[in-house]
């Protein structure tokens, strides 16, 4: 990878948690309403993952999706002007946190019922595939949505079909409260591909190189192959499940210590190793990023609110 | 009697039937170790132990599922849906399997369960969150739905869900859990499918239950200032439907609004007003309004979405109107 890319990882992971980092504490102002889910500490995930797509491979992911509208290259201007509920919001306003969607930045959104995009992730790749070209779906889920029928219903249809799909699950260690080992019949879920037939592989979630190099290799395989592939990603969310969270089912010691492990930290210490940054360009980098974010506050905040006239639009397509 | 919140009735309701009946135990997402999304479940994991307060994969087709397996076999399964919008994720297992099973094998089956679900607007939860989606499942012949407006009638209709025989999906409102109220001491239950009068008047009725009730009751106090006097009509159970004191009450005041959290259309009110209708015609003074949801899918935007959900205001309106 180029350095000029490079730096623009490390741009874009800084800028998913200060965005958030924000966010939060727009959220305890009561600026943001409703449920919101960081993606702090998963950050090389879909940094690292979105980095290995073509502009034309869709992405869709679940409700914890601010990380991945950023990385599509989504605003953080309508980002912060969607947590606000303001009408330059990219979804106007009627989504909020869950909810970021640009079709045009080929990003279809986040969605907020465990599990329910993966069949529509079959979708989006069944229509590339009626339409005969070779673009891929890369749809992203946590852990706890692998145990729902949908993503079975899904992963069989993809096989089956030999649907262009890149199924990547997000092992955060958790759904909610609730442990993998508690809630799932095989800790390791690259193993539920197997029962489809499917490739599946894994790789470090806290590395983002690891998972551009993983996501890079699966990408190829399913547009080559015209098959599905699982891939597992191990991570780890160093905040609560959504805002107002007592995480009383994690032991503060086991937080601290996936903490040390925080993956901005990495690639930063592996820019430097590599010589592919000087300090003072990743400081320049965090420096931007403030003034960045800084500004997209101020553009939400000055934002108009959806009138009562928007209520009623975008029920329908026709009238 | 004590004064207790919406969620302390409800909580005591399930631990006082854990501790009367060893078949009942409750099953669902975060109910355990979490203590419940809403708290409603705080404590329990601890005192009853994992296997009568079971997390659950997130798997509501499993949850349902499982709940009217153990149903049919003698136990006494408690399943919480995290809200009700994730019921559509178990949407056959619901209809299809809990509503007819008894029916369709000719009586041989029975299922004492309970669904558990809370549901309701105004938290900003988006569209697919904040659904008050209760006329749908009391569309359905052989599942009863039951939704309390009160702490007291939370609690005694939680009792009875659990001791029936029949499967029954219980609605909560996720704004209603610190609603304060006066609840009697010790044990009583009270019966499923009786509507109630919560507030004596005599210039309008207002039929409503659960949020509806909370909001009608403000829009009563609005009213009374003005000398209209309403009186509120709880149904309390959906289905199956108590119309003989609203149709009581209808006769007296000759004048009714329905008030309800869900979209108007094919909703509560609709079924409401055409049993008044075909009931009561002659009683009728004036035109019958719904008070409901407008017809969109709920907003994030905070100001949308309290635009689109019935208020107080629209309530004390449509009261005005009626008794023009
Ligand atoms: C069908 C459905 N059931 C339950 C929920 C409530 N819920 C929201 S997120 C969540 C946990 C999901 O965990 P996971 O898939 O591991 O994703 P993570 O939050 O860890 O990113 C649950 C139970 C939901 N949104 N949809
Ligand atoms: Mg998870």
């Amino acid at each position: 990878m180029k350095k000029e890319q490079l730096l623009d990882l490390y741009y874009q992971m800084v800028l998913i948690r200060r965005v958030e980092e924000r966010g939060a504490e727009l959220y305890q102002a009561g600026k943001i309403g409703g449920f919101m889910h960081l993606y702090i500490g998963q950050e090389a995930v879909s940094t690292g993952l979105i980095a290995a797509r073509e502009p034309r491979d869709r992405v869709i992911t679940a409700y914890r999706d601010h990380g991945v509208a950023l990385n599509c290259g989504i605003s953080s201007n309508e980002v912060m002007a969607e947590l606000l509920g303001k009408a330059t919001g990219m979804s106007k306003g009627k989504g909020g946190s869950m909810h970021m969607a640009d079709t045009s930045k080929n990003m279809w959104g986040g969605h907020a019922i465990v599990g329910g995009h993966l069949p529509v992730a079959s979708g989006l790749a069944l229509g590339d595939q009626y339409a005969g070209n070779d673009n891929v779906t890369i749809c992203m889920f946590g852990d706890g949505a692998t145990n729902i029928g949908y993503f079975h219903e899904a992963l069989n249809l993809a096989k089956t079909w030999g649907l262009r799909v890149l199924w990547v699950c997000e092992n955060n260690q958790y759904g909610m409260g609730t442990a993998v080992e508690r809630a799932s019949a095989v800790t390791e879920i690259r193993q539920k591909a197997e029962g489809y037939g499917m490739k599946n592989g894994q790789a470090d979630g806290m590395d983002v190189m690891k998972v551009y190099e993983a996501a890079k290799d699966a990408i190829e395989y399913v547009r080559k192959e015209g098959q599905p592939y699982l891939l597992e990603v191990d991570t780890y969310r160093f905040r609560g499940h959504s805002m107002g969270d007592p995480e009383r089912y994690r032991k503060a010691e086991e937080v601290k210590q996936w903490q040390e492990n925080d993956p901005i930290g990495i690639f930063n210490k592996y820019l430097l190793d590599k010589k592919a940054a000087t300090r003072k360009q990743l400081d320049e980098i965090e420096a931007r990023v403030e003034e960045e974010v800084a500004k997209a506050v101020e553009f939400a905040e000055a934002s108009p609110e959806p009138t009562m006239e928007d209520l009623f639009k975008d029920i329908y397509a026709d009238n | 009697m004590a004064k207790i919140t919406m969620r302390e009735a409800i909580s005591q309701a399930l631990m006082e039937e854990m501790d009367r009946d060893p078949a009942v135990f409750i099953l669902g997402e975060e109910v355990g170790v979490w203590g419940g999304t809403y708290a409603v479940t705080k404590g329990f994991y601890d005192k009853y132990g994992a296997a009568r307060v079971k997390d659950t994969p997130i798997a509501e087709n499993a949850i349902i599922g499982a709940a009217i397996g153990a149903a049919m076999v003698g136990q006494r399964p408690i399943a919480e849906l995290m809200t009700i919008n994730f019921a559509f994720s178990a949407m056959d297992y619901i209809v299809n399997q809990a509503a007819k099973l008894r029916y369709m094998f000719g009586g041989q089956f029975t299922l004492p369960m309970v669904i558990r679900a809370v549901g309701g607007g105004g938290r900003q939860l988006g569209a697919t969150h904040s659904q008050t989606p209760d006329a749908i499942f009391a569309h359905f012949p052989g599942l009863k739905v039951v939704s309390p407006g009160t702490p007291e009638d939370a609690k005694g209709l939680l009792k009875s869900a659990i001791r029936s025989n029949d499967p029954i999906l219980f609605i909560e409102h996720a704004t209603m859990y610190q609603v304060r109220g006066e609840v009697p001491e010790g044990e009583y239950t009270i019966p499923i499918g009786k509507s109630k009068v919560q507030r004596p008047g005599k210039d309008l009725t207002i039929v409503t239950y659960c949020k509806g009730l909370e909001l009608s009751m403000k829009a009563a106090d609005e009213l009374a200032k003005e000398d209209i006097e309403a009186e509120i009509v709880d149904l309390r159970t959906l289905r199956p439907l108590d119309m003989e004191p609203v149709l009581e009450s209808f006769k007296k005041t000759n004048r009714a609004i329905v008030v309800e959290e869900g979209w108007k259309s094919y909703g509560v009110g609709s079924e409401v007003v055409s049993r008044i209708y075909e009931e009561a015609f002659d009683y009728v003074d004036a035109p019958i309004i719904r008070v409901a949801q407008k017809e969109v899918p709920l907003p994030y935007n905070r100001t949308l979405e309290q635009a689109a959900l019935p208020q107080v205001p629209d309530i004390v309106a449509a009261a005005k109107e009626v008794v023009k």
